[in-house]
């Protein structure tokens, strides 16, 4: 976080000429909405393009013989075994194994990885990274850049139109495509799509040409939301937070195996004794019956009137149809299609335990 | 003869005889966005002035509707269970919320015209 002063995007002159409503998110100034609203941004994202301005996330360079060792140390990962343009979503973890932040990590050569964090968290985890690298022989670059995400079905073909070639990257993969460009395969929608960190003259350039694709309009941060909520994606500060460990929030499979037991990474032994007793929460989708939304903050109850959850992050799913919500329950309740209680406004709603996500990804894998 | 109000919460008031019906502007639907859902109240619920009478719920937020005026509620609008989004569509018509006996004829004397909304809202 910033504390008073709010950050401004580069590019705020052109959401502002795009009609944007802005407001306030992790001590950044956001385009919310545009005037088209929510629901067709939304719609239009998964079945054409949509274009995110997401300056707000944080690319750290780490670099150096000590890079991937100090890696391994800040996340349950192993570094070295990533291929050069491989990425994986990780986290840092506290000792007790609680998600400081979740992120991705992409392989860009031998001694060469580029982190992206979250905003809110983009302070926290520099001063963690510093404090960790002391101990190894690795630098930390926080880069400058402009980062724009391009995500839905026609995503490669408009890149194509502007220019840029994306048949070197599969789902998950990512390179440096010219000097101070970071690009990868991956995003926060359930799409296809991609991520582009650039210098902002370069930006204003490719997203000229973009913008002039009718298949491509800008997306607010309301329906980067409902898109991720849909697809099951965590929100941390919501979803997941240093209270949730990866076992709790059913995030176990970006955890290598054998680094369970012999990892050199923060939170191990924790996360060993979390395994070893099961974890006595468990993330998960919730459907709640009927149109009306049941939101983040809400309190679960069994059929006895019991206290056994909450809600994290909840609205409306656009493509779904009906409302989506995500939360934690105690385990025994975790399996989809348990009926459970939210209260909404002192009235029980009825809610249903349902896999995720809630649309079906549609990843270009490789 | 009807005439309506406006408060400073962005609701409008139109009355009719000792019928007040009640909804939200254009500006608001706006601010709010797109409608997914709207928690109607039951007929015969007594309001006081500033009472949340309506939740309205967008893709993203729920916001309340406050009572403007006493009295009690003699309907709701039941279209908008099944279709929200005519409260974006036609906020200030087919969009109302609901419909109050009015209490205390009074209290409208304290709400704004149409001209003074419009210097409101700038």
């Amino acid at each position: 976080m910033t504390g008073d002063h709010t950050n401004q995007l580069p590019l705020a002159d052109l959401h502002a000429a795009a009609g944007a409503r802005f407001g306030a998110f992790a001590g950044w100034n956001m385009p919310l909405t545009y005037p088209a609203g929510v629901m067709k941004e939304h719609l239009h994202t998964r079945e054409h393009v949509g274009l995110f301005d997401i300056s707000h996330m944080k690319l750290f360079l780490v670099t150096g013989p000590g890079a991937a060792d100090l890696i391994n140390r800040a996340c349950p990962l192993d570094a070295r075994a990533l291929d050069v343009k491989q990425s994986k979503y990780t986290f840092f973890l506290t000792e007790a194994a609680g998600i400081i932040d979740d992120l991705i990590i992409t392989r860009l050569g031998d001694e060469r990885f580029m982190v992206v964090a979250n905003a809110g968290n983009a302070a926290t985890d520099e001063a963690h990274l510093r404090t960790l690298a002391k101990d190894f022989d690795a630098t930390i670059e926080p880069l400058d850049r402009v980062f724009i995400a391009i995500q839905g079905p026609e995503a490669a073909a408009v890149l194509g139109k502007a220019g840029l070639a994306t048949e070197e990257l599969f789902f998950m993969q990512g390179f440096e495509p010219r000097a101070d460009w970071f690009m990868s395969r991956s995003g926060y929608t359930g799409e296809d799509g991609f991520e582009i960190g650039l210098p902002e003259a370069d930006a204003r350039e490719l997203l000229g040409k973009i913008l002039a694709d009718e298949r491509a309009m800008w997306i607010g941060l309301a329906a980067r939301d409902s898109l991720r909520l849909e697809a099951g994606l965590c929100l941390h500060g919501n979803d997941i937070t240093p209270d949730n460990d990866p076992a709790s929030a059913g995030l176990m499979w970006a955890i290598p195996k054998d680094l369970r037991a012999d990892g050199a990474f923060i939170g191990r032994a924790a996360l060993a004794t979390i395994l070893a007793d099961g974890a006595k929460q468990k993330r998960v989708g919730l459907k709640p019956e009927g149109r009306q939304p049941v939101r983040s903050g809400a309190e679960l109850f069994d059929a006895d009137s019991k206290l056994i959850g909450r809600v994290t992050s909840g609205g409306f799913g656009p493509s779904a149809g009906f409302p989506v919500a995500m939360g934690y329950v105690s385990t025994p309740l975790a399996k989809a299609g348990t009926r459970v209680f939210a209260d909404v406004r002192g009235t029980k709603v009825p809610v249903d335990v349902h896999s995720l996500p809630f649309t079906q990804h549609r990843y270009r894998k490789g | 003869m009807t005439k309506t109000y406006f408060t400073e919460d962005h609701e409008w008031i139109r009355v009719e005889g000792d019928i007040a019906t009640v909804g939200i502007t254009d500006y608001a639907q706006e601010q709010l966005g797109d409608l997914v859902f709207v928690d109607l109240p039951e007929s015969g619920r007594k309001l006081a002035k500033g009472d949340v009478a309506v939740v309205v719920e967008s893709v993203k937020a729920a916001s309340d509707v406050y009572a403007p005026i006493d009295g009690d509620i003699t309907e709701a609008n039941a279209t908008l269970s099944s279709d929200p989004a005519l409260v974006n569509s036609a906020a200030t018509g087919d969009g109302w919320l609901w419909k109050m006996k009015i209490a205390n004829a009074g209290q409208l004397d304290g709400l704004m015209d149409e001209a003074g909304y419009k210097a409101h809202i700038g």
